[in-house]
C-alpha cells in the first residue's frame, strides 16, 4: 500500500520509470557518490496513523498547563472572533504561494492591499508593506532603512524603554550589519529627551527607535522628540503596540517617518511565540527605501481594478545584494487575519479592546496598591493597559504561588518588580483574585 | 457570485454604525488617558458587520489559486500537499493559548514538541542540533551566517568578509549575505549547471568566511564534486552553507551534514509541507554541525537530564534573531507530518519527487529546450521553447499554463539561461495530473507554432488579465485611501 499523501500505484511507477529509462526509482541517483549516501535509514519513528498523530499531540497538548494570563511584554491573550480562523482556513489563501502570478492570486493581493490600508490608517502613516516576520525583526528592518535612506550615516539611538526583546535584536542586526546601535538612557521609566539631544549632536545619528507604550507599559509623552530628531537629519522610528494605535496618538500625528512593531496585539492566538506579525509603515517619501512586499493597485488589459506586487526592483530576487533587504516571504495568512480582525472590530470595537484593557489595568493596579505590598513603580506616569509594579516581596515567589493558582501573574523585570497587563479576557472575577492572592499570600 | 458587489475592498463595503465583533467587558470603571497622549484623527478602518466580512473574504479566496486547488510546477518552491491533520495538530487550545513567558514547568509539552522536531532534522540533516527560531528560509540564511561570523571571531579570524556564492544561487543568498555584513563574490557555473570548482578553488583564500551551495542545485542537478568543493574550503579555514530550499529529493538518500556541511536551513513550509499561505508564515530552522551549537541563537530549548524541558540562553551565541522560538504552529505542522510520514514514507518522498520531475522532462523535452541534458532530481530547468520562431517566451507560455488550470512554473530563474522555466512536480502529483499538464505544455507549444497570438495575449480565463505592472511601479498606490484621491 501506498503512503496516504502519495497518489503512485506500482503500474504508474512502472510506466513512469520506462519513460526516464530507469529500472529504479534509486537509477536516478546513480550521480550521488556512494561515500556521500546514508547508510541504512533514518533514525526516526515509522510512519503513524492519523490517529496515532492524534493521540501524540493529544498528549503533549495536556502536557501543557492552562493559566489566566497576566502576562504580556509585547504578547497579549486578545479575543479572536470566529470568523477570523474560519476564514483563514479557507484553503484558497491557506495554499497558495505568493501572488507573483497576479491573474490568479487577486484574493491575496487585494487582501494585502486591505491590510496595508488599514495598518496606514493605525500608524498615521502614509504607506505600509505587506508585512515582516514580528516586531523584533520589523523594528531591525526599520534600522536598517534608516541607514540606508540617510546615506553615511551609521548610528543608530534606540530608546531603553524599548522592550528588551526588540532591543536585543535589534542589537544583533547591527553587529552583524555593521551599525553603532546607541541607547538612549531612561529617565523614571521614559526616554530622556535631554540625552537623545545629547546624542543626536554627533550629526552621525541615522534614526532613532522610540516605543510607544513603552516596554512598562507607559504611554510616553513624545512633545519636542520628532523636531529634535528631524533638526538632527535623522528618521523617527517608532515601535508600538499595534492594537494601541486605536486610542494613542499615532506615530504620524507624533511626527514619526517610520512605525514597526508587532500585531499580535490585533486578536492573534498567542501561540507560544508565532506566528506573529511585525508592522513596518513609513511616509510616502521613503516607499522605495522600504524592505519587503507591497501591492499597489494597478489595471489590466481589459482596464479592471488589479492588484500587483509592485516596486519589486528593491527586493532580493531582482536586486540580489544590492536589496533593502534580504527578505523574501511576508507573513501573509497573518496579514489576512489582521484584515478580518479590523473589518471586523472597526474602530470602535478595536477602541472598546483597549479601554476594557485600560479599565481592568487601573483597577487590578489599584486593588494590588490597596494590598499595601505593591505599587506603582512609576506612579506619575499614565498607562493602558500593561504597568510595572514594585512588590515588597520576592516576584520569583509570587510567580510560582500564582502558578500553582493557574495564573501567570505577569513578567519578572527584577527581584522586586514585575510587570502586568490586564485585557479583555480577565473577568473582574479573575482581577479580584490576583489582589486576594497578593493580599492573603507571604511568598516567602 | 455578482463580481460588481463582491469585487469590492471591504472599504467600499463599509457603512456607518455596522459592527462585525462583540468585545467582552469586565465592567470596570473608566480609567482617563491623558488628552495629549491621545489619538487626534480616528482611523478609517471599515465597518462592517459579521456575515458581510465573511461574504467577502469567501469571495475574495475564489480569486486564488491554492494547492487544495490544482497543480504548482514551481521550481525550487516545493508546493506539495499540506495534510488537513496538520492545520488541526498545531491549533490545539492548549498549544495555541500558550503565552512566550509561560514558564517551562507550565509548557513542557510545548517544548517536547520543538526539542522532537529539533532532533528530526538533526538526524534528517545530519547535524549536531537545530535552532527552530528563524522564522523563514531567508531568515535563516542571515541565521546561519552569523553563526558563520560568530565562529570565525569566537578565535579572532575578523578578516573573513566574503561570501562565495554560486550564480545559479536563490536571490536571498546574496541579499542575506549583505544583511549579515559580509561581501558577495559569484563563482560561475559550468555549462552543465553545476559549480565550476577550479574556479571557486582559484577564489579561495583567507578573507573568506564561507561558500553557499544548494544541492542538488536551482537547476536540479546533484553537485557530485560536493566533496571535493567542501573539502578545499575547509583547507582554506572556511565553512560551507547548505541552503535547504532543495533538500526534498535528497530525503533518505544523503544528508548535508555527511556531505561536509557545517551549517544549513531548511524551509519547513517546502521539504516539511507546512502551506505557504500566500506568502506566510514561514520557517527555517537551521543546524550546524558539532562544534558550532553554542553559537546559535538564544533562546534554545534543552532537555534536561531528569527528562524535563528547558529554556537557557548562553553568552556564546550569536545574540537573539526573534523575541521568542520562532513560528511554533509552523513548526508543529511539520512535526505532525514527520510523524505522518516516519522514516520509510520521507524516503519515498524523495524518490518519488525526482521521479516526477523526470517523467514530465523526458515527456517535453522534444518540444521545449533542455539545455542541461541529464538525470535531474526534484526539478529541471528548460530554456523556453525548442522552436523559438514565434517570438513565444517563457512568460507567454507561463500565463498560458493558467488558462489551463496550472500555476505557472518558476520563470526567468535561474539566471543561467535567457528563457528559465524550472519545473518541480513534488511527490504528491498523481500520475494523471502530470500527464494532464504535459498535454497543456505539448498543447501551448503546437499553439505558439500555429496561433502565436492566443499564447501571447494570455492568460484568458483567470478573474482578471495581465496587469500594467509599469503603471504600478511609476505612480504606486498602495492603500485605499491613495486609491480613492487618484480616482478623483
Amino acid at each position: 500500500m501506498n503512503h496516504r499523501y502519495f497518489p503512485h500505484t506500482p503500474a504508474d511507477i512502472a510506466e513512469m520509470l520506462e519513460r526516464c529509462g530507469a529500472a529504479t526509482p534509486g537509477d536516478l541517483y546513480a550521480d550521488v557518490p556512494e561515500q556521500l549516501r546514508l547508510a541504512g535509514e533514518y533514525d526516526l519513528p515509522t510512519s503513524m496513523t492519523e490517529k496515532e498523530v492524534r493521540d501524540y499531540f493529544n498528549r503533549l497538548a495536556s502536557a501543557n498547563r492552562q493559566l489566566t494570563c497576566f502576562a504580556g511584554g509585547g504578547f497579549y491573550h486578545r479575543y479572536t472572533p470566529a470568523a477570523v480562523p474560519a476564514l483563514m482556513s479557507r484553503s484558497e489563501f491557506l495554499t497558495s504561494y505568493t501572488p507573483y502570478q497576479p491573474e490568479i492570486s487577486q484574493g491575496t493581493l487585494q487582501y494585502i492591499f486591505e491590510y496595508q490600508s488599514m495598518m496606514a490608517e493605525l500608524t498615521g502613516l502614509d504607506v505600509s508593506n505587506a508585512s515582516m516576520y514580528d516586531g523584533t525583526t520589523a523594528t531591525a528592518e526599520a534600522m536598517m532603512m534608516a541607514v540606508a535612506a540617510t546615506r553615511k550615516r551609521n548610528t543608530v539611538l534606540i530608546s531603553g524603554s524599548v522592550a528588551p526583546a526588540v532591543r536585543n535584536v535589534a542589537a544583533t542586526y547591527a553587529r552583524y550589519h555593521g551599525i553603532d546601535l546607541q541607547e538612549i538612557e531612561s529617565d523614571n521609566g521614559v526616554t530622556s529627551l535631554d540625552d537623545l539631544k545629547q546624542k543626536l549632536s554627533s550629526g552621525k545619528v541615522a534614526g532613532v527607535i522610540l516605543p510607544q507604550p513603552n516596554y512598562f507599559g507607559i504611554i510616553e509623552d513624545l512633545t519636542g522628540f520628532a523636531d529634535a530628531i528631524h533638526q538632527a537629519g535623522a528618521l523617527m522610528i517608532m515601535n508600538c503596540i499595534a492594537s494601541d494605535l486605536a486610542v494613542l496618538r499615532s506615530p504620524g500625528e507624533w511626527g514619526a517617518d517610520i512605525a514597526a512593531g508587532d500585531a499580535q496585539s490585533l486578536g492573534m492566538p498567542l501561540s507560544y511565540g508565532g506566528p506573529y506579525l511585525g508592522f513596518l509603515c513609513c511616509t510616502k517619501a521613503l516607499i522605495r527605501k522600504m524592505p519587503g512586499r507591497i501591492v499597489g493597485a494597478t489595471k489590466d488589459a481589459g482596464g479592471n481594478r488589479t492588484f500587483v506586487l509592485t516596486l519589486q526592483a528593491r527586493e532580493q530576487h531582482i536586486r540580489r545584494d544590492k536589496a533593502t533587504s534580504n527578505i523574501c516571504s511576508n507573513q501573509g495568512l497573518m496579514a489576512l487575519h489582521t484584515a478580518i480582525y479590523l473589518s471586523l472590530l472597526g474602530t470602535e470595537g478595536l477602541k472598546e479592546v483597549c479601554t476594557a484593557g485600560a479599565n481592568g489595568a487601573h483597577y487590578l493596579a489599584d486593588k494590588l496598591t490597596r494590598t499595601g505590598k505593591m505599587r506603582l513603580k512609576y506612579p506619575d506616569r499614565p498607562f493602558l493597559n500593561e504597568f510595572a509594579m514594585s512588590c515588597d516581596f520576592d516576584v520569583d515567589c509570587m510567580l510560582k504561588v500564582c502558578t500553582a493558582h493557574d495564573i501567570l501573574g505577569g513578567i519578572k523585570l527584577d527581584n522586586h518588580s514585575i510587570l502586568i497587563a490586564v485585557t479583555e479576557m480577565q473577568t473582574i472575577e479573575e482581577l479580584d483574585r490576583l489582589a486576594e492572592i497578593v493580599a492573603t499570600s507571604n511568598f516567602a | 457570485m455578482n463580481k460588481e458587489y463582491y469585487g469590492k475592498l471591504i472599504f467600499e463595503l463599509s457603512r456607518e454604525g455596522r459592527s462585525g465583533a462583540a468585545i467582552p467587558d469586565a465592567g470596570c470603571p473608566d480609567a482617563q488617558i491623558p488628552a495629549a497622549l491621545a489619538r487626534v484623527h480616528t482611523p478609517e478602518l471599515p465597518q462592517a458587520d459579521e456575515p458581510t466580512v465573511v461574504r467577502h473574504y469567501t469571495n475574495m479566496s475564489a480569486n486564488n489559486f491554492g494547492v487544495d486547488t490544482g497543480f504548482y510546477p514551481l521550481g525550487s518552491c516545493t508546493m506539495k500537499y499540506n495534510p488537513k491533520i496538520n492545520e488541526e495538530m498545531c491549533s490545539l487550545p492548549a498549544m495555541a493559548s500558550l503565552h512566550p513567558h509561560a514558564p517551562a514547568e507550565t509548557t513542557q509539552g510545548a517544548l517536547e514538541a520543538y526539542w522532537t522536531l529539533q532532533r528530526a532534522l538533526s538526524e534528517i540533516g545530519g547535524m549536531a542540533e537545530f535552532t527552530l527560531n528563524p522564522f523563514s528560509g531567508a531568515h535563516g540564511e542571515l541565521t546561519g551566517l552569523m553563526v558563520i561570523r560568530a565562529y570565525h571571531d569566537s578565535w579572532g579570524d575578523h578578516a573573513r568578509t566574503k561570501v562565495i556564492v554560486p550564480d545559479s544561487a536563490h536571490g536571498t543568498n546574496p541579499a542575506s549575505a549583505a544583511v549579515a555584513g559580509l561581501k558577495v563574490v559569484e563563482v560561475k557555473s559550468l555549462p552543465d549547471g553545476t559549480v565550476d570548482a577550479d574556479a571557486l578553488e582559484a577564489m579561495l583564500d583567507d578573507s573568506v568566511a564561507a561558500v553557499m551551495m544548494t544541492n542538488p542545485n536551482t537547476a536540479g542537478i546533484f553537485e557530485s564534486n560536493v566533496a571535493r568543493i567542501t573539502d578545499m574550503v575547509h583547507r582554506a579555514g572556511a565553512l560551507m552553507y547548505y541552503d535547504g530550499a532543495n533538500l526534498n529529493p535528497m530525503l533518505g538518500i544523503a544528508r548535508p551534514g555527511d556531505m561536509g556541511f557545517d551549517v544549513m536551513h531548511i524551509n519547513l513550509h517546502k521539504t516539511f509541507s507546512t502551506p505557504h499561505g500566500g506568502g506566510g508564515p514561514g520557517s527555517g530552522p537551521v543546524g550546524v554541525r558539532d562544534g558550532l551549537e553554542k553559537f546559535l541563537p538564544n533562546p534554545r530549548v534543552v532537555k534536561n537530564s531528569d527528562g524535563t524541558f528547558g529554556i537557557t540562553a548562553s553568552g556564546e551565541a550569536l545574540g537573539s534573531i526573534s523575541a521568542t522560538l520562532g513560528n511554533f504552529a509552523v513548526q508543529l505542522r511539520a512535526l505532525s507530518y514527520i510523524l505522518s510520514l516516519g522514516k520509510e514514507g520521507l524516503a519515498e518522498a524523495g524518490l518519488l519527487a525526482t521521479l516526477n520531475a523526470n517523467y514530465i522532462k523526458e515527456s517535453l523535452r522534444d518540444l521545449y529546450k533542455l539545455p542541461i541534458d541529464r538525470v535531474c532530481k526534484h526539478e529541471f530547468v528548460f530554456d523556453g521553447l525548442a522552436d523559438k520562431n514565434s517570438g513565444v517566451t517563457t512568460l507567454d507560455i507561463a500565463k498560458r499554463l493558467l488558462d489551463y488550470g496550472f500555476h505557472a512554473p518558476t520563470i526567468y530563474f535561474p539566471l543561467l539561461f535567457h528563457e528559465s522555466l524550472m519545473i518541480e512536480p513534488t511527490e504528491t502529483e498523481s500520475k494523471e495530473t502530470l500527464d494532464c499538464f504535459i498535454k497543456a505544455m505539448r498543447d501551448i507549444a503546437r499553439e505558439a507554432a500555429e496561433n502565436p497570438e492566443v499564447v501571447k495575449t494570455a492568460p484568458h480565463t483567470t478573474p482578471v488579465s495581465r496587469p500594467d505592472d509599469t503603471a504600478a511601479a511609476l505612480n504606486p498606490t498602495v492603500t485605499w485611501k491613495e486609491l480613492k484621491n487618484s480616482a478623483g
